[in-house]
């Protein structure tokens, strides 16, 4: 996915859009169907602005033909030697009549414009948002969090573009061409004949060059995604490449995508930049023709000066939008093929709902068992086979086991992120599935190790925990999870505001953040998990200090990695490979002399 | 800008094609109108069908003067703009290779990344831009008004009000609309950190509830965005209506002031439909110069970030005079009196550091988070420059001796596991470029990897996608530890290498190193006390001095710092 992304920043939105390759839907035609769809809401503003286009066009088109007349008059005042300064009056009045309404009329059209496709995307961006907070937790595994982004800005901000201006231009192409036709028909149909031979050939002549073109913009794109790739690994292992003494090749290899990229960069920009050109020849061969056609069918008086002069002008406005007609096209390709990205995330199955008699959990104890349990990520490979754990109201089970056990699906399944194959967890004896989610999840609290802050102070960030906490929870939070102190020492206290990246706190205190909101949150049941060693001895300590004083009285899981928690757990569960090979006290384990004793005297064995 | 646009002088021949061809273009451009006034006023006025032959095979001429000079002035600036920017991209590649870590954390890879990409196709972009049309504005606007006042200097007064109308209207769009832009730029960026914080955060925020006030959140930033948007669209939509009216009125004014200098004879019917044509001419090349305003600020601000990277000089440079190590000592890290602060901060992170690890010893650094433990190591293989004192490898200076020279001396394991694109075997030589498959295997099993590498599908052939995204972490540092292994270098350097390892393997990848680093200095950076207890020498780094230096035994007896890390961390056992 990251391929895409580099491409599509890489792309840029330059003036030359011409010929670069075209992103296909897979499914353009429902896509499309849904893109149009999505504008119902805005159809009164959609016809107004179809209104006002056509409106626009004709006044613009018209034109011509009213200068025309008096240019007529003019070489009728030459001829003759009288001016009649009366007719050239009103026909100047006209003309500026004309003007002002197709100016006017263009303005309205672009103006209402800007708010409806502007409007469709706002739609489209809430609906995705809406959508993410109802699909399973598996769609996240599953997805990069920056692909699913691209989607939300990077899609959205393509279909908004391209359907500002590509609606009203394919409007005003349209009615301009067939409008211009027309006229000229009325003019002089064998000058019409003549500049219509150049609409074909024009359109022969950049189908030609856009096929070569892309050939080699999609070669550029390549070059671009592989350069990309390289430096992005080589600057990110720098250490390493610097290390080993390996800069020399990293250059060489650079040197190599580099030259590549410029050799077919230089191709596409040029086979890109000819459309243009060529098409002003097609367009200057018309006028060419027309001029010298004109002037002699003028010669025998079949036709009038004027009108050759709206004949050139014609020509000139008929050429531009047909080589618009291409470009809108491209565009709205990708701007369906972006829809459709957005789409598929709208598409995505939703979260079960909740059962319709689902209960509310009021209070609990903090009872909970996991019986005959099974599970797999997907549906062929099962993780957990039969998983059977009773834990009672207020005890600590730590959970121990080499890395991928299965530690964090346990977590999973009891915070009901993903629904077992089999078996049932119940609370209290209630099976989790009969409960109403949110209710559930409000008596269980988590801190994990992947600690989650957003972009807000560190008030704000705590009081996540529960909705309308006043300051004084707040700060008694933060004093009983150990933060109160560091919090103290920030210049803004309370207030400090939690950077993009929240590079302003350390690892340790930002856990010690969210262990202040699970506090904030009081639940029944604690899932914690420990720290591992990027944490400092001292904050360590703490947040140690901080858990026992989270866990006490509650059912609390410890996905453990301190021998202290383990040892005074009342139950550990080891596990290894999706399954719970050994349970019991640490004494008892120890006794079993299996696994966890395995795993316990390791940790002295280079002594 | 202007610093990058100096780099274009290796261009300045095919700049100067662009400029010629562009030049011929534009005049070929400029007679077509001037030839169809002839064609109307000496032609059709006069009854000359010969005339208007010979005047539109002339046009014809012209006409295809300018598809020529238009394809061969786009082929040099396609190229220009290629090889211009190729040539940057080279040029910011190989001097971020040469840069120590301490200019390459000033910028963050990240940062340098865009730097050398992104920023470099604007340029490209702008460049080309500018070859192809902003050359071309000025020639074809000087060039309109010149033609215009030739074909009828007593209509120039109509271009004297219309020129600086237009100049008005783009610069009050521009101005208002502008300002629209940049907020919206950032409204996007709201919306996209707010997005972004949903789908990290999307566990918590469901554990907590919370979804309904986070969509209130992503409406808030995406109405606020929506709204610039309308907005800055709005003001956009007077750009072209505008710029069609005062082009519109222009024509009226023509015709109209026109028509009276044609009455007592002073202009001809042709000259006017010329001079109509010439006006429309100047004024889109004005519209088209001032979209040059609109991309240079941003080219502007992708120039100087490019400049920052080629203008930063690295501080790290070859002696002239390479020194070679005595090659009895092999493997003897010497500290004297070390001091290190990082470019920039006010206090040192490492003060008076003095130890030495010689051949087959261990030697442990312990300390909290910021004690300079990390710091300490990466001036051995010489990463930055000590700011007092010397590090001696093998009795002689590091500075002393070249880069390369000293690094192979050099395994270093890095507490973040990084593999780069390739096989696995690819991954392994990394370290030592002719490893045999022997000495691969070897590595891998002292780092307990045969076993996972076995497993995979095509064994040490396997591949490993960018960034390793196909090896668990564990895995990953264990192949970056084999990595290091096959180098069979006199100095091992493992910076808290064995994290991601559960403590098994940990325990037993550790217990085989033992027989491969015999021979070699090992430095150590460790979190927990277990796993160092057995070193030779512990040295006991407290924010950035040594506090102590000893075994197990003697710290325990004499360092308050060491016995307190201890106790918290003993006491479990």
């Amino acid at each position: 996915m990251s391929d895409r992304n580099n491409q599509r920043r890489s792309g840029g939105h330059g003036p030359m859009r011409g010929g670069r390759p075209v992103e296909k839907a897979k499914d353009f035609k429902n896509s499309g169907k849904r893109l149009l769809i999505s504008f119902k809401p805005q159809i009164y503003r959609i016809i107004t602005v179809f209104i006002t286009s056509i409106i626009s066009v004709i006044f613009s088109i018209l034109s011509p033909k009213v200068l025309g007349k008096g240019t007529d008059a003019l070489v009728e005042g030459v001829k003759t030697g009288i001016f009649n300064f009366e007719y050239i009056k009103t026909i100047i009045m006209y003309l500026f009549v004309l003007y002002i309404v197709s100016s006017l009329f263009s303005y309205i059209q672009e103006y209402i414009m800007a708010s409806v496709s502007q409007n469709v995307v706002r739609k489209m961006r809430d609906d995705v948002s809406d959508k993410i907070n109802k699909l399973p937790l598996k769609y996240f595994d599953q997805n990069a969090v920056g692909d699913i982004l691209s989607r939300v800005t990077n899609d959205t901000e393509t279909i908004s573009t391209t359907l500002q201006r590509g609606v009203t231009q394919i409007i005003s192409s349209l009615v301009t061409v067939v409008g211009i036709l027309i006229i000229m028909m009325t003019i002089s149909p064998l000058l019409t004949f003549i500049t219509l031979i150049s609409i074909p050939l024009s359109m022969f002549a950049i189908i030609f060059v856009m096929k070569h073109s892309q050939k080699y913009f999609k070669g550029q794109q390549k070059k671009l995604g592989e350069l990309n790739g390289h430096v992005e690994e080589i600057f990110s292992g720098h250490i390493i490449v610097k290390a080993y003494g390996k800069e020399n090749d990293a250059i060489e290899k650079f040197n190599k995508i580099n030259q590549d990229l410029a050799t077919t960069a230089w191709k596409a920009q040029f086979f890109s930049g000819i459309i243009m050109p060529i098409n002003n020849l097609i367009s200057n061969l018309g006028y060419v023709l027309i001029s010298i056609v004109g002037a002699i069918l003028g010669i025998r008086g079949i036709i009038s000066i004027g009108s050759i002069q709206a004949f050139l002008q014609y020509n000139k406005q008929l050429n531009h939008p047909i080589a618009m007609l291409g470009q809108i096209s491209n565009q709205l390709q990708s701007a369906v093929a972006a829809a459709e990205r957005v789409f598929q995330i709208i598409d995505e199955v939703e979260e079960l709902k909740d059962e319709t008699n689902s209960t509310e959990l009021k209070s609990i104890k903090g009872d909970v068992e996991f019986k005959n349990v099974k599970f797999g990520y997907d549906k062929d490979s099962v993780l957990i086979k039969d998983m059977n754990i009773s834990a009672k109201e207020g005890q600590t089970v730590a959970i121990v086991g080499p890395t991928g056990a299965g530690k964090t699906t346990l977590v999973n399944l009891l915070m009901r992120f993903y629904e077992v194959n089999n078996g049932k967890i119940t609370i209290d004896g209630t099976n989790i599935n009969h409960i109403k989610r949110n209710s559930l999840r409000h008596h269980i609290g988590m801190v994990l190790q992947d600690t989650w802050l957003f972009n807000g102070t560190i008030k704000e960030n705590i009081a996540y925990g529960r909705e309308n906490a006043t300051d004084e929870e707040i700060i008694n939070a933060a004093k009983a999870a150990q933060a109160h102190h560091f919090i103290k020492t920030l210049s803004d206290g309370y207030d400090t505001v939690l950077n993009e990246e929240g590079t302003n706190l350390s690892q340790g205190q930002k856990q010690l953040l969210t262990i202040a909101r699970a506090f904030l949150s009081n639940p029944g049941i604690l899932i914690l998990d420990e720290a591992t060693s990027s944490i400092d001895t001292r904050t360590e300590i703490q947040i140690q200090k901080a858990m026992s004083n989270l866990a006490h009285g509650r059912t609390s899981f410890i996905i453990a990695h301190r021998l202290s928690t383990i040892k005074n757990a009342d139950l550990i569960m080891v596990m290894n490979h999706g399954d719970v090979i050994e349970s019991g006290t640490h004494t008892e384990l120890l006794n079993q002399s299996g696994f966890y004793a395995d795993l316990y005297n390791s940790q002295f064995s280079v002594n | 800008m202007l610093k990058i646009f100096k780099k274009l002088k290796k261009f300045s021949v095919m700049i100067a094609g662009v400029l010629i061809f562009v030049l011929l273009q534009t005049l070929c451009d400029l007679n077509i109108p001037s030839l169809m006034a002839d064609i109307v006023n000496n032609g059709i006025l006069k009854n000359n069908v010969p005339y208007v032959i010979s005047a539109g095979i002339k046009m014809l001429i012209f006409t295809i003067g300018i598809v020529v000079f238009s394809v061969l002035s786009n082929l040099l600036s396609s190229v220009v703009s290629a090889k211009f920017s190729e040539k940057l991209r080279n040029e910011i590649f190989e001097k971020v290779e040469n840069f120590s870590l301490d200019e390459f954390n000033k910028f963050g890879t990240a940062s340098l990344i865009t730097r050398s990409t992104n920023d470099v196709t604007q340029i490209q972009m702008v460049v080309l831009v500018i070859l192809r049309m902003m050359v071309m504005a000025p020639i074809m606007t000087l060039g309109g008004i010149f033609m215009a006042i030739k074909t009828d200097a007593g209509l120039s007064w109509v271009l004297m009000i219309a020129l600086p109308a237009i100049v008005v209207l783009v610069l009050i769009v521009l101005k208002f609309g502008g300002k629209l832009f940049a907020s919206m730029q950032v409204k996007l960026d709201k919306v996209n950190l707010v997005m972004r914080e949903n789908l990290t955060g999307i566990r918590v925020i469901r554990a907590f509830d919370r979804i309904d006030y986070e969509k209130a959140r992503f409406k808030t930033a995406n109405d606020d965005l929506t709204e610039t948007a309308i907005k800055a669209n709005k003001i956009m939509a007077i750009l072209m209506p505008g710029i069609l009216i005062i082009l519109n009125f222009t024509t009226i004014a023509i015709v109209w002031f026109g028509a009276k200098r044609i009455n007592i004879g002073e202009m001809q019917i042709g000259s006017l439909m010329a001079y109509i044509q010439y006006a429309s001419l100047i004024l889109f090349s004005f519209v088209m110069m001032s979209m040059l305003f609109v991309m240079v600020p941003r080219a502007a601000a992708s120039a100087k970030r490019i400049n920052e990277v080629l203008e930063t000089e690295t501080t790290i440079k070859e002696p002239l005079d390479l020194k070679y190590s005595n090659d009895e000592l092999k493997g003897e890290v010497e500290f004297r009196n070390v001091s290190f602060s990082y470019s920039g901060a006010d206090e040192p992170v490492l003060k008076n550091i003095s130890f030495k690890a010689s051949k087959g010893e261990v030697t442990a650094i312990i300390g909290g988070t910021g004690s300079g433990k990390s710091t300490l190591i990466n001036l051995i293989p010489r990463f930055y420059n000590v700011t007092e004192g010397e590090i001696l490898v093998d009795n002689v200076n590091i500075k002393d001796m070249s880069q390369h020279y000293l690094r192979n001396k050099i395994g270093i394991v890095p507490q973040k596991a990084v593999l780069f694109s390739g096989t696995i075997r690819d991954n392994i030589k990394y370290g030592k470029e002719d490893a045999t498959d022997d000495e691969i295997s070897n590595a891998l099993d002292i780092a307990e990897a045969t076993e996972f590498v076995s497993e995979m599908e095509s064994g040490v052939d396997t591949f490993i996608a960018q960034g390793g995204k196909n090896v668990s972490g564990g895995q990953k540092q264990r192949l970056s530890i084999a990595r290091a292994l096959v180098r069979k270098p006199e100095i091992y350097i493992f910076d808290d290498s064995f994290s991601a390892l559960d403590s098994k393997t940990d325990a037993k990848v550790r217990k085989s190193l033992l027989s491969v680093t015999k021979n070699s200095a090992v430095i150590i950076v460790a979190q927990k006390i277990s796993s160092i207890i057995n070193a030779d020498r512990i040295i006991v780094l407290d924010e950035g001095v040594i506090s102590g230096i000893g075994t197990h035994n003697e710290l325990m007896k004499n360092n308050d710092v060491y016995r307190e890390m201890a106790s918290s961390q003993l006491r479990e056992e």
